[in-house]
């Protein structure tokens, strides 16, 4: 089903949430037909709620919820919410980054339950804590690991392993 | 009149003279164990694809007496793992082969088995042999059922060469010690 392009306002949404929260929103714009803000963390589960729970917007689908590093940010983790409304399919996209040192942000899953799973996951990768949330342990990697496999400063291969010569490996 | 047309196994070294057949104790439970090994296949992806082709009609792995798969460790003689092996599964492997009898036997069926593969990553186990012995690797991404019935082959040629005393000696046990297995 193709996305009606038009359904999605996004200037009566950039107008709602900039007189809502003025001072929390650092960026909002339009990416590839998508709205997408920045947020301040302290008031990322605010925007949500808002989001969620205001009648003019309706929010109800919380499609993904994810982890990024950027290195050379000085805010280098962040945390991405994608939102859908069902009555005409659009979407938003929130974004709140996160120091290094300190890498906590309030949980959403008093919002949505979907995000459990979805919390643990951006943990289990990134070493996001979720404050609030009621279960916050790795779901996919083994409980051993000691450390956050997609964070930039860990390498994906294995490091154990001896049988690759990086000559042949184009490294 | 149509002749037979199965196989049969060759007798192994021995005396024979007329009514008589006199041969080692080894050599006769070798002959029987290898001509009926159990196997207890652990695919987890494309190679477990290619095992059943070698399991099925027109490759046929019964011909080697291995028709039989026991999908219950306790029955199994020789354990088949056939794929991608990743770190949050190897207790699941260690733990089939610590509940299967002795003597056991293992296959590393294809690349992911026998050393990890592509998936040189941190979710994978980097072979199988970090966590159990190993008696032959198969090579191939995936290995045609050829190869699977040459590891096989080779698998029965250990079978039946292993003296009866193996399991009880001190390297065996110092093997399994070295992998925390009891």
């Amino acid at each position: 089903m193709r996305r009606d392009k038009k359904n999605l306002d996004s200037k009566f949404l950039t107008g709602k949430l900039k007189t809502r929260f003025t001072e929390d929103i650092i960026a909002i714009d339009e990416h590839s037909d998508m709205l997408t803000a920045v947020v301040k963390k302290e008031a990322i589960h605010e925007v949500i709620r808002f989001l969620k729970e205001n009648e003019s917007l309706g929010f109800t689908f919380l499609t993904t919820l994810c982890g990024i590093h950027y290195p050379d940010q000085e805010l280098q983790l962040g945390v991405i919410y994608h939102l859908h409304r069902f009555s005409d399919n659009s979407r938003i996209r929130i974004k709140t980054f996160l120091p290094l040192d300190n890498p906590s942000v309030p949980t959403v899953t008093d919002l949505f339950s979907a995000a459990n799973w979805m919390e643990r996951e951006t943990y289990d990768f990134y070493g996001i804590l979720f404050e609030g949330h009621p279960n916050l342990k790795r779901i996919l990697n083994v409980e051993y690991l000691d450390y956050f496999p997609m964070r930039k400063e860990f390498p994906l291969e294995d490091p154990t392993r001896k049988d690759k010569d990086n000559r042949f490996f184009g490294r | 009149m149509k002749t037979a047309s199965y196989n049969k196994v060759d007798p192994p070294e021995g005396f024979t003279s007329p009514g008589i057949f006199a041969t080692t104790f080894d050599k006769v439970v070798g002959l029987a164990r290898k001509n009926s090994i159990w196997p207890l296949p652990f695919a987890t992806s494309c190679c477990g694809i290619e095992f059943m082709a070698t399991m099925g009609a027109h490759y046929d792995l019964g011909r080697f007496g291995a028709e039989r798969l026991s999908f219950s460790p306790r029955q199994a003689d020789l354990l088949m793992v056939m794929g991608t092996i990743a770190k949050k599964m190897a207790p699941v492997v260690q733990q089939v082969y610590v509940q299967m009898a002795e003597p056991r036997w293992v296959i590393a069926v294809g690349a992911c088995a026998a050393s990890g593969g592509i998936f040189d990553t941190y979710s994978v186990l980097q072979g199988i042999d970090r966590i159990v012995p190993v008696d032959v690797y198969v090579p191939g991404c995936p290995p045609r059922p050829e190869q699977i019935i040459d590891g096989f082959m080779k698998i029965q040629e250990l079978v039946g060469k292993e003296s009866l005393r193996r399991r009880y000696s001190q390297e065996y046990k110092d093997l399994l010690e070295s992998y925390g297995i009891r």
